[in-house]
């Protein structure tokens, strides 16, 4: 199958489609919400959360005895938010800092969380197969019912966004201050991480625990190079996130034996690093471009007011010069005395230069504001 | 000041403690209404964590706090607060209007947004800290001193009684500094109180008329003309203090 035929196949098979919606819907979700979740400072809680729910979701098949995914899932969220807790409390209660404690948490949870499945695909059980998906995932497991589920929790987080948005805005930007104006900070917080733990549990039967915090903070950081207001960067990273379901999946379809999962994250990577390069107002490129233009003009500059300086010295100022004048002097090429007479400012023949009117009315007000102190 | 002022915040034993040791000890302090009082005191006295203690941000583990005779959290619409500005992340995406519009989420209450009147209070909020031409501009381009203006901004457009500045002067040039004591000024002028959290002693006697001495423990509170002295200010810094005081 090839890209097209993807296409194609998407107004036929049923399946398929089920699958491209589901991953299409989760990106937008992990991107709506990541994008909160990067501005609170908590891009890392992500990782530690999917790599806790692990051993929650050994345990619950332990329990469970089936590979039930709504069970599992349940599993993954109890033992995620039980990881969430023992952080925030190793965080409140010791010296450690928040970094020190994700780290311990997430490699005793996923640690535990390894041995338990290696137990279980030890033990005799013809339904354990499988169950390792979960570290990468798997999305052709998605059925019509799980992205329901998504759907559902897609509006209520919509809903809430919408409805608690400057409240959000406020606690994100500024805590304290959000305190004294009367805002239960402590209840918005757990509302909004709670969110963000929802999400990232449903996307570990799609994503994977090992990736799936790639999905929340990806949109948002690529979001976050084109825009300068919330709102469109909250929008922008929706759309990455969607756009990153909808590729992983459609890639990973046209070409056999590809994962969905890492696909999906690679998308989103791809998208992460074009906008880091080539966003026009943070982008790397951009940023050279501007520096390295800032930089001509003011050598540019430079150059003129010197001419200046030295023709202002003789009766007709439009008389031309030698360029050796110039010479004991760093960096004056050739390319700048082409460069000033392309624009104009000076006329430059074999060896000598001199200001043209322009040249000279310009370079007089260069050093009316700069040269002052000269 | 005469007898009759009423008394704006009035703190009772008031004691904090982050770990072990104790950041404020015992405080006893009646600030009245209008003054314009700088707190005064070493790195590690507790000025920021007693203001933060009066607005319900830090809990303390004794002791009460009341503005106008009641709980703050009854009182909060008569009070402003400007944060340290580092407290805040300056990358945020945001602009300079939408900062001190967050000024008008208290009083606007749940899920409403700011409307017209928030935008023209904003709007006159920033001209008067000099800064209506930097309204559209995303936060991170603005100067350390503009910053500063645009959260005492936020703080103006509270319409408070009492305002709390956390080192509003904190690194900022000397424009702003003249900038940031003008509107100090006005606002006492017209009864409001303002507490500020100061670290040059040289300037306490030309900006303020009132001070309080800190250091975990309250050493002194009154007037600036009365206990502003080298007396005090060796109580609170431990050291043989010496300034020239300029009393106007």
């Amino acid at each position: 199958m090839n890209l097209q035929h993807y296409f194609q196949q998407l107004s036929t098979d049923y399946t398929l489609l089920i699958i491209t919606l589901g991953t299409g819907i989760l990106g937008g979700l992990c991107g709506f919400l990541g994008s909160f979740a990067v501005l609170k400072k908590q891009s890392l809680l992500g990782d530690a959360i999917s790599h806790a729910a692990l051993p929650g979701i050994c345990l619950a098949f332990l329990i469970a005895g089936v590979k039930d995914t709504h069970w599992l899932l349940l599993g993954a969220l109890v033992s995620g938010i039980i990881g969430t807790v023992w952080i925030q409390g190793i965080v409140s209660r010791t010296y450690l800092k928040q970094d020190t404690a994700l780290g311990l948490i997430l490699s005793l949870f996923f640690g535990f969380g390894l041995l338990l499945l290696t137990f279980i695909q030890k033990m005799d059980n013809a339904n354990q197969a499988g169950l390792d998906k979960y570290l990468f995932g798997q999305a052709a497991t998605l059925m019509a019912q799980d992205v329901q589920i998504m759907l559902w929790v897609s509006l209520i987080s919509l809903f809430a966004v919408l409805l608690f948005w400057k409240e959000f805005k406020i606690l994100l930007f500024d805590i304290e201050y959000a305190k004294t104006i009367g805002l239960p900070t402590k209840y918005i917080d757990i509302f909004l991480t709670s969110l963000i733990v929802l999400v990232i549990v449903m996307g570990l039967q799609t994503v994977g625990v090992v990736l799936m915090s790639a999905l929340i903070l990806a949109p948002a950081a690529a979001a976050r190079q084109w825009t300068n207001k919330l709102w469109i960067m909250v929008l922008l990273a929706t759309l990455f996130g969607a756009l990153s379901g909808i590729s992983g999946t459609a890639l990973s379809a046209s070409f056999s034996q590809m994962p969905t999962g890492p696909v999906i994250v690679l998308s989103a990577s791809v998208i992460v690093l074009f906008s880091f390069i080539f966003s026009p107002k943070r982008g790397i490129l951009m940023r050279e471009i501007r520096f390295r233009k800032s930089r001509r003009a003011i050598k540019l500059n430079k150059a003129l007011s010197l001419m200046y300086r030295i023709a202002s010295k003789h009766e007709n100022v439009l008389v031309p010069h030698g360029k050796r004048m110039l010479n004991d002097f760093k960096g004056y090429s050739n390319v700048i005395f082409k460069k000033l007479e392309r624009q104009g400012l000076i006329n430059y023949r074999q060896n000598s230069w001199s200001l043209t009117e322009k040249g000279f009315e310009k370079a007089s007000n260069l050093y009316n504001q700069l040269g002052k102190d000269e | 000041m005469n007898l009759e002022t009423p008394i704006a915040v009035a703190i009772h034993d008031l004691t904090v403690a982050y770990n072990h040791k104790p950041v404020l000890w015992d405080i006893d302090l009646e600030i009245p209404e209008g003054v314009l009082m700088a707190i005064v005191g070493p790195n590690g006295a507790g000025k920021s964590t007693l203001i933060k203690s009066i607005l319900g941000i830090q809990k303390p583990l004794a002791g009460s706090v009341l503005i106008y005779d009641q709980p703050f959290s009854k009182q909060r619409k008569k009070v402003a607060y400007v944060p340290q500005k580092g407290s805040v992340d300056w990358d945020f995406p945001t602009t300079a209007l939408d900062v001190v519009l967050m000024g008008t989420y208290g009083s606007l209450g749940w899920f409403k947004r700011p409307g017209l009147n928030e935008k023209k209070a904003a709007l006159e909020a920033l001209e008067q800290m000099g800064m209506l031409d930097f309204r559209d501009r995303q936060i991170s381009e603005l100067s350390g001193g503009q910053q500063q203006r645009i959260f005492l901004a936020r703080a103006l457009v509270q319409q408070a009684e009492i305002y709390f500045m956390d080192e509003p002067l904190q690194g900022v040039d000397a424009t702003t500094e003249k900038a940031i004591i003008k509107i100090l000024k006005l606002l006492s002028s017209k009864g409001k109180t303002v507490v500020v959290v100061h670290h040059d002693l040289q300037t306490v006697p030309e900006y303020f008329d009132w001070v309080t001495f800190l250091n975990v423990k309250k050493i002194a509170t009154g007037p600036v003309k009365h206990i502003f002295n080298d007396d005090n200010l060796t109580k609170t810094y431990g050291i043989n203090y010496k300034v020239s005081l300029q009393t106007k």
